[in-house]
């Protein structure tokens, strides 16, 4: 955390970055992003396993993005995010500079995002056995069983849409949902509507999630939205030779080809 | 006033909720999923839960409803046949488990509905509730109702306020209004003669941590300030908070056709959408998350106060509860009240 804080000012004070985008503590008990543009803040930097939130969703956000050059303390979730989100080039070498954090607290600089990748890289995406059960416990459900787990989870959601503003991968200027002419996506709260929108989010996000939780850690009412996105994981895995987020801008579900399996298609 | 109070032992509550099921009354209670409470209809006391300092959503919906219909149409050959709702098919309903800051709420939330337009179906709702609030014994740090004219034992907008003697301990009942009066007629044995029982010091010490007054006139000056900008910067954009808060009013009103018949709908809303204010032009007066968490807090504390003569705060803390990036209501008030503009 030392490291951090006194890496964080150094750059401030060079002015390599503008701002440097981290963790602080927050309301009872938790921590909550930080943005850092006088080095003297440097000091409000925390880092503890607290620190779940993925800071990747806000290196897209105008208002961030426009005060310059960013530098951003990346945990592992954060760092795979980062690399997807450049392989849709949202972010690049110029605007972001990556302060990567080890699972073991260690912090390593990168100096450039292929290091980023190559970092990654060496830490497969492993789906933690509590969400492994829940996900086989729902695979070995009748349809009309699964149909009516899944209208039980998503009927309480309200629509806040908080499981897509916290996803960092969930960057659209403009959402399916804000589309009303025409409207694919009922706006009202309501079973199916609600359904439509999980299933639309589930497969926008099929080989780009990374499986950070952070829709579900986002959701004010604790919904098993996770579980959508960790089951497409699983198939991109066992359908189109695996996920691993890549600099490389072939992305599963929309680079076609000749030898990708069709038996799926009825 | 003088208000009327009872004792009700502990395990007289399960019998009030049984006789009141037997009276066949709708009762909507704090019901329990995923660790998360809402207010739902519940069948069985079993259902309510009675742990919590605060609900998840607020009770809101029993008048205010996420999606409610409004009318019904059909096109055919003679023009267009429209059907509206039944006010008389709106169920009474006894909200169970209030907290005062709640029951205050219900308050702001009729001033918005019945500012320059009664509101038909808000108010036929609205006045079908009769309210058992049920008072605060513990707080926890997002909790402020005494900052914005609550307190853990405020009666206002309960029929019924109940307050738990300590812990595990027998209630004293305050009966405020008619509606209360009918409740207790129905079960009149479990309200037994109360002696002079005082309830402050069951009940949870919230220290006042703004004055809102100030918190007013400051924002008529603080329009244009850079503040917004940083408070605002790690707000992601997302209506938890306007969806959890028991004032949070706006709402959109939507058309759902299947063919050539369909039904008008009117849901919530939320300023802190981009598409909230986005214009058919394609212009958005606001464009930024910070304009849009200007108008969250200005609306809320001068915009309702100067309109309405109410704030549209309780000082719950669900909004800060809720946030999924921490934005606390709480801090950004504080930081209003001290800014030197």
């Amino acid at each position: 955390m030392d490291e951090l804080r006194r890496r964080a000012k150094e750059l401030l004070e060079a002015s390599s970055v503008k701002v440097v985008i981290g963790y602080e503590n927050g309301t009872d008990g938790k921590t909550r992003a930080l943005f850092i543009e006088n080095p003297a803040d440097a000091g409000k930097l925390v880092f503890d396993s607290r620190c779940i939130m993925n800071l990747a969703a806000y290196i897209t956000k105008h208002e961030v993005k426009s005060k310059g050059k960013m530098a951003i303390a990346a945990t592992l979730p954060v760092m795979r995010a980062i690399v997807q989100l450049a392989s849709e080039f949202q972010v690049n070498d110029n605007n972001l500079l990556v302060l990567g954090i080890t699972p073991e607290s260690k912090m390593i600089e990168f100096k450039d995002l292929t290091e980023v990748e190559t970092f990654v890289h060496q830490y497969q995406i492993e789906i933690d056995s509590r969400n492994k059960e829940m996900l086989d416990r729902i695979e070995k459900m009748t349809p009309s069983e699964r149909w009516d787990f899944w209208i039980q989870e998503l009927t309480p959601c309200f629509k806040c849409y908080a499981c897509r503003a916290a996803c960092p991968m969930c960057y659209c200027h403009r959402c399916t949902v804000e589309f009303n002419q025409p409207q694919w996506i009922p706006v009202p709260s309501s079973e199916l509507g609600n359904l439509e929108w999980h299933i639309m989010r589930a497969i926008h996000l099929a080989g780009r999630c990374v499986d950070c939780d952070a829709c579900y850690n986002a959701c004010p009412l604790a919904i098993p939205l996770n579980l959508l996105t960790k089951r497409m994981l699983l198939d991109a895995r066992e359908h189109f030779g695996g996920y691993q987020p890549s600099l490389k801008a072939e992305h599963l579900m929309s680079t076609y080809k000749p030898d990708d399996k069709e038996n799926f298609i009825m | 006033m003088n208000i009327d109070g009872r004792l009700v032992r502990k395990e007289s509550l399960e019998k009030l909720f049984k006789i009141l099921k037997a009276n066949n009354r709708t009762i909507v209670g704090p019901s329990q999923k995923n660790g998360r409470i809402s207010y739902k209809m519940v069948e069985n006391y079993e259902g309510i839960t009675s742990e919590y300092i605060q609900t998840t959503q607020s009770p809101k919906e029993v008048a205010f409803p996420r999606t409610e219909k409004i009318l019904d149409y059909s096109k055919n050959a003679d023009g267009m046949t429209v059907k509206g709702i039944n006010a008389d098919d709106i169920p009474d309903i006894v909200l169970w488990g209030v907290r005062p800051c709640d029951t205050m709420g219900m308050g702001e939330l009729s001033a918005i509905f019945n500012w320059d337009y009664r509101d038909e179906i808000y108010n036929s709702r609205s006045s079908r509730v009769t309210v058992l609030g049920f008072s605060c014994g513990k707080s926890d740090e997002y909790c402020f109702c005494t900052s914005v004219g609550g307190n853990p034992g405020n009666i206002e907008g309960s029929d019924i306020l109940f307050t738990q003697l300590g812990e595990n301990g027998d209630y004293l009942a305050e009966i405020i209004t008619e509606k209360g009066s009918q409740v207790v007629s129905l079960a009149s044995d479990l309200f037994e003669k109360a002696e002079n029982i005082v309830k402050g010091k069951f009940l949870a010490d919230v220290p006042v941590r703004f004055e809102k007054e100030q918190v007013r006139q400051n924002l008529e000056k603080y329009f244009d300030s850079e503040q917004w900008v940083a408070q605002s910067l790690k707000c992601l954009g997302c209506g938890a908070c306007a969806y959890v808060c028991p004032t949070c009013a706006c709402f959109d009103i939507q058309d759902e056709a299947h063919g050539k018949s369909g039904s008008r709908v009117r849901c919530w809303d939320s300023c802190g959408f981009s598409l909230f204010t986005l214009h058919t032009s394609g212009h958005n007066p606001r464009e930024v998350q910070s304009q849009r968490w200007r108008q969250r807090i200005m609306h809320k504390f001068s915009y309702m106060p100067d309109r309405l003569s109410v704030y549209g705060c309780t000082g719950c803390g669900r909004c800060s509860r809720a946030c999924p990036a921490d934005m606390n209501i709480l801090d950004h008030l504080i930081s209003i009240q001290e800014v030197t503009v």
